[in-house]
């Protein structure tokens, strides 16, 4: 059948989304209660035995955090240890997987691993899944739907593993100190909260008790201390610099334009950025202004970069709520600035608690990897119909920011990025109210006073039919993509509803 | 009021620059078949900028076509290809004599001709490289009617004075100062060197700054980075303008009540005043600034 926004979504696979968020009922789920012993000695000698001990079976799910990105080191010695034990047919499900995932391949074709659930996927697994290796569809959720989904029990984790930069024997957790430090560890608190058994994997064990404590340890079973959890380098693989290409200096100007004369910019108030070039180059356009109108952010939300950390630094932000760092800088920043505080993901974005933190959102800035005539927003399928990307905070931030501004080129290489109908749904166009290009500006139809003040600020303002024909005068327009009739990926939005559906690629 | 503040080169081989050049607010685009086109991609350089010519959208923008010097033997070849799409303009490079812009002139001519353009459409510019090209520069200047600019190349001019390039340029300090005497005789705009270090934004303002100051009328960039700072230097400042609305308003207050002599705040106002008052008016005009400021 057809959902709200006309994608067909076969029956039997859940509820299809609706246009509105849908209202939860009943309680929420929670772990096995556990009683423990004075003086019990959490801490195990290898990965193995701490498997052994959790009573990891075939069938259950494992879960991970993706802090570490494409430095990630702990996956691929769970999951050596796994195959070894002989143990098959599980269910994982991280926050998020990398390129430096790729091997997750040959656990698939061993049996090891039958279903995934997660925000994204990339690289080799990503060109794979979306061939059909995987004999059950991969669930990819927004990190607000993850959450939801574990407090649900929609999804329900049996073992957490949870790679921790300083733990000490009692099984404390934080993400700031050690030699693979990567900031705040918003994603895996989540996991510590509701799965059965927790076994936190460090290289950098500590005297009890470290401070500060991120995830406390009465959520965490068992300690391992492994030589090395993650690269240094790997990890800061989300670090960006200030952008020099002047398409994006563009863009990131009309941005600032936009966000300048939107009537929403003015003293406390709050904002969401990417850490793409085109977003930090707003910052640094935006703290200029916020200087000469002496105006001052209330807060900043998401996963920060140095820049936004500096902007705290600076006094131009009051505080930032911090779900992942994603430099060296911003790390130093929630380690040592007070008002840079840590935040778990169910906080950030899960739409079935009482309050989360993008649901106070004046602004945020979104990229994309194709926008469609009704604003629908792709970030998860390339141009070539494989999964490539992750659904991240996008959906999230964009329902419960008031205004929400994507940033994208409107070409890139030879391709079009504002189409007629996106290959995949992400973010309904509900949510977005203006797209920013290098050659144009288009506001939702929705957003009519919006409009009005942009066309007099000045602004390149047109329709996105006329941003799309600009586009395709010079690109022309690309044959579609062929894909089959296995659904390899379902798409839920935030509520759980399934928005879209990804088939497989036909080479 | 034609402006030509920033004139931005862009590869003649490079579609995705020249795909997306019109973008940054450039005055001019300078599609470049000459030094950024290597000797074995002339022709595909050629075919690129044709069509572009012909299907891209650039707007209100001047497109002018660099096209190769005459002592080469492309420059022929890149007029046929590129004449009969009616480009705003084309930019000789190296220009040393009054001849080779008439020979140029019934060249673009016959072209036009053959091509159903209406003669005279296209327009000519040309930079100054050498000794011998500035020593000619007046002649060069008035040697077409389709003249409207004359340039200057830094990194050729100082090769050919046998001295280093700088970043204080105290070496073309003299090349520059007869050009612009030369331009201003000959009434043609003229555009100034690139500033090559695309990174030392400093640089390029001080730079553009002393080239506003000697009578230059834009610059030539190489990055569209540069273009914003260009702009902004060459953009006439509140005091300017304020300036010229009240030198303006004396004069018509001395028009009404009959009076000869004209001064104001104690200073008496004369031609070359009152023309300069003109022109900084003018140009606000263009821009939009006259408006904003007469509102404060």
């Amino acid at each position: 059948m057809l959902n709200a926004i006309g994608r067909e979504i076969p029956e039997g696979l859940g509820t299809p989304y609706s246009g509105e968020m849908l209202k939860p009922s009943g309680r929420a789920a929670g772990h096995t209660i556990k009683l423990s012993r004075p003086h019990e000695n959490k801490v195990l000698p290898c990965i193995k035995e701490a498997i052994k001990q959790s009573g990891l079976k075939d069938g259950m799910t494992i879960s991970f955090h993706h802090h570490l990105r494409e430095g990630d080191h702990v996956v691929s010695m769970v999951l050596a240890a796994i195959d070894e034990l002989g143990i098959r047919d599980l269910k994982l499900a991280p926050s998020s997987l990398n390129k430096c995932h790729d091997f997750i391949i040959d656990y698939i074709k061993k049996g090891v691993i039958t279903s995934i659930e997660t925000s994204g996927l990339r690289g080799a697994l990503g060109k794979e899944i979306s061939r059909g290796l995987l004999k059950n569809p991969v669930i990819i959720r927004s990190h607000g739907g993850r959450p939801r989904a574990i407090e649900t029990g929609e999804l329900h984790i049996d073992i957490a593993f949870i790679a921790a930069p300083c733990a000490d024997s009692a099984g404390n957790i934080n993400g700031v100190d050690g030699p693979s430090a990567f900031g705040s560890i918003g994603y895996a608190m989540v996991d510590a909260k509701y799965a059965d058994t927790v076994i936190a994997i460090t290289d950098n064990l500590r005297k009890y008790p470290i401070e500060p404590i991120s995830i406390p340890s009465t959520l965490v079973d068992y300690v391992v201390c492994v030589d090395s959890i993650g690269d240094p380098e790997g990890i800061m693989a989300g670090a960006v610099r200030f952008t020099r290409s002047p398409r994006e200096l563009l863009i990131a100007d009309l941005a600032s334009k936009v966000i300048l004369n939107s009537g929403l910019f003015k003293d406390g108030f709050s904002m969401q950025m990417g850490s793409g070039g085109a977003s930090l180059a707003v910052i640094r356009q935006l703290k200029d202004a916020m200087k000469e109108k002496n105006i001052r952010a209330s807060f900043g939300v998401g996963g920060i970069s140095g820049p936004y950390a500096k902007l705290l630094e600076e006094g131009l932000v009051e505080k930032l709520l911090d779900v992942q760092c994603f430099d060296l800088q911003a790390v130093e920043s929630l380690k040592n600035n007070k008002n840079h505080l840590e935040m778990d993901a169910s906080y950030y974005a899960n739409a079935y608690n009482k309050g989360c933190a993008v649901n106070n959102l004046d602004i945020v800035i979104l990229s994309a990897l194709e926008i469609d005539t009704d604003f629908n927003v792709n970030v998860i399928t390339g141009s070539d119909g494989e999964i490539m990307g992750a659904s991240g905070g996008h959906s999230d931030a964009a329902y419960g920011a008031k205004l929400t501004i994507i940033t994208t080129p409107l070409m890139r290489g030879r391709l079009p990025i504002v189409v007629d109908r996106v290959q995949t749904i992400i973010t309904p166009g509900s949510s977005i109210d203006v797209v920013v290009t290098e050659r144009g500006i288009a506001v939702n139809p929705k957003n009519a006073e919006l409009n009005e003040r942009l066309k007099d600020a000045g602004l390149p303002v047109c329709s996105i039919e006329e941003l799309k024909y600009k586009a395709e005068k010079i690109t022309g327009k690309p044959d579609p993509v062929q894909f089959g009739d296995k659904i390899v990926g379902i798409v839920e939005y935030r509520d759980g509803s399934i928005i879209d559906v990804i088939r497989n690629v036909i080479d | 009021m034609k402006l030509r503040r920033t004139l931005l080169y862009v590869p003649g081989n490079n579609p995705s620059m020249i795909a997306d050049c019109m973008i940054y607010g450039s005055d001019t685009i300078l599609l470049d078949l000459e030094d950024s086109v290597s000797v074995f991609e002339k022709d595909a350089a050629r075919f690129l900028v044709k069509y572009a010519l012909r299907y891209l959208d650039f707007s209100n923008t001047e497109v002018a076509v660099r096209i190769n010097g005459m002592d080469t033997p492309y420059w022929k070849e890149d007029l046929e290809k590129i004449i009969p799409e009616k480009p705003d303009m084309i930019r000789l490079p190296k220009a040393e004599t009054a001849e080779q812009i008439k020979k140029l002139d019934e060249e673009i001519t016959r072209i036009e001709k053959k091509s159903g353009i209406k003669e005279g459409h296209t327009r000519i510019m040309v930079s100054i490289e050498s000794a011998k090209g500035l020593k000619n520069a007046y002649e060069i200047a008035t040697a077409s009617p389709r003249m409207v600019a004359i340039a200057i190349g830094g990194e050729d001019f100082t090769a050919d004075l046998g001295v280093k390039r700088t970043r204080e340029g105290n070496e073309l300090l003299v090349a520059r100062g007869e050009l612009v005497l030369a331009a201003k005789a000959a009434k043609v705009d003229v555009i100034d060197s690139v500033f090559t270090d695309v990174d030392d934004e400093e640089g390029l303002r001080i730079e553009t700054e002393k080239a506003k100051a000697m009578g230059f009328t834009g610059k030539s960039v190489i990055n569209p980075r540069q273009i914003p700072i260009v702009h902004d230097v060459f953009k006439p400042t509140e005091e300017e303008i304020k300036e010229a609305i009240k030198i303006t308003r004396a004069i018509e207050e001395a028009y009404e009540k009959g009076s000869g002599v004209i001064s104001l705040n104690g200073k008496m106002i004369d031609k070359p005043i009152v023309e300069k008052a003109q022109r900084v008016l003018e140009l606000a005009e263009t821009l939009g600034l006259l408006k904003e400021v007469a509102a404060c």
